[in-house]
């Protein structure tokens, strides 16, 4: 053999492989594409019922200086609001999103918003990367989940996080104690979230009326 | 090498990567997933699937191609076959649960250099028949993932009090949580590892008597 045909030989071993590999990477992506698509909707579709209390249905939305608009199921364009259906079919709450930085890395919250009452009404949180046992009881602790049942949102006061058993407020977070660097970053995210939000949908729903 | 290339498949080529030459508990390779991703039961069964998927099918297309492959390109060939089959993993577990998926994060696109697939592929799977290298992957994958969930499972009973999730320990029982956290795995794997030495070295010793 010589030196060309030998190079020539690498070169389409290495070729074929890839193209072999391409077209199976390809054909794995359409085969999972919906199915991730419809866990990724599940997943979300879960959130927002558990934070808005009572709801029953989804509905998207996109909120943003020209109002508050409705999006179709199949929509295109990207929902940042989601609305909480009951029932009987009315709006109870929105759900935001929002994140903070929290010990490990960013902690990706979603949250329920009752405009009537100008309050928090529930909080998942949807990632975090929080040390197990420790941070990440911001996602499990009850006492803590107790916190966001009806928590003063209507910005007349910052939320903020408090020492553990020293919330005396409606607008404050009782924190995790041993936990402390997580719970305040869940509260900097509902500070910073609601801070973007309740103004922009306050004006969007004063405008329809 | 004592193997013969042609040899028929024996119980050995499978039961080889179970226990004589388990991957973690023996050949102590693919440590680094084994201590990451062991802190809980569910998560060592995902991650020691998916590895045994791709030693599965890296195993049988890199023994197809054993007489194809050029030497010079050898390594190359094999980490683009490997590096496929493990994206197909990846597309796969998001598509069947985006939970794990999250809780397992960046170790499954790391399975493409975990040594246990490579070693596998450069010392068995290019020098034996197709039905040979794929049984004996199989066996390795499964030695991988006895030896992920016996990590597992000990840490997640004693760090969180569950099993698969379900409550085992009684309400009173005092979680570990140090477990759950990176020395802990340090610890199981250092327990494990005492006991079956400890096992080896009394069958040795019973032979010589």
């Amino acid at each position: 053999m010589n030196n060309g045909s030998a190079s020539f030989h690498l070169v389409a071993t290495l070729g074929g492989i890839a193209v072999f590999s391409g077209v199976l990477l390809a054909l794995t992506y359409e085969v999972t594409k919906p199915m991730i698509a419809r866990n990724e909707s599940e997943a979300l579709e879960t959130a927002v019922l558990e934070v808005v209390p009572g709801a029953v249905e989804r509905e998207n939305y996109r909120l943003d200086e020209q109002g508050l608009r409705k999006l179709a199921k199949d929509s295109t364009e990207e929902a940042n609001v989601y609305a909480g259906i009951d029932e009987q079919g009315e709006r109870i709450g929105f759900a935001f999103s929002g994140e903070a930085r929290g010990y490990a890395d960013v902690i990706r919250i979603l949250y329920g918003y009752d405009p009537v009452q100008k309050q928090v009404i529930g909080l998942q949180v949807l990632s975090s990367n929080e040390t197990p046992g420790l941070g990440d009881k911001i996602s499990k602790d009850a006492d803590f989940q107790e916190n966001f049942v009806a928590l003063d949102a209507s910005l007349t006061h910052e939320i903020v996080t408090v020492k553990h058993g020293e919330k005396t407020e409606p607008w404050q977070i009782d924190g995790i104690s041993g936990a402390t660097v997580s719970s305040k970053a869940v509260g900097q995210a509902l500070r910073d979230s609601t801070h973007t939000w309740v103004p922009t949908l306050s004006a969007a729903l004063e405008e329809r009326k | 090498m004592s193997e013969k290339p042609f040899s028929d498949i024996r119980m050995e080529t499978f039961t080889q990567g179970l226990w004589k030459d388990n991957p973690v508990f023996v050949m102590m390779l693919g440590l680094c997933p084994t201590l990451a991703v062991t802190n809980s039961a569910m998560n060592a069964l995902a991650m020691g699937l998916a590895t045994t998927f791709v030693l599965i099918c890296s195993g049988l297309l890199v023994s197809l191609l054993r007489n194809v492959i050029p030497k010079q390109v050898r390594i190359a060939s094999y980490i683009i076959i490997i590096a496929t089959f493990v994206t197909m993993a990846d597309y796969g577990i998001k598509a069947i649960s985006l939970d794990v998926y999250q809780a397992l994060g960046a170790f499954i696109q790391l399975i493409v250099v975990n040594c246990i697939i490579l070693g596998r592929a450069e010392a068995y799977a290019s020098k034996e028949t197709p039905g040979k290298a794929m049984i004996n992957g199989a066996g390795m994958g499964f030695g991988f993932t006895i030896a992920l969930l016996c990590l597992g499972v000990v840490r997640e009973i004693m760090g969180s009090g569950t099993f698969f999730g379900l409550q085992v320990m009684p309400d009173r029982f005092q979680t570990w949580s140090i477990f759950v956290l990176p020395p802990g795995g340090f610890f199981v794997l250092a327990g494990w590892l005492v006991l079956f030495s400890w096992l080896q070295e009394r069958k040795v010793r019973r032979e010589a008597v």
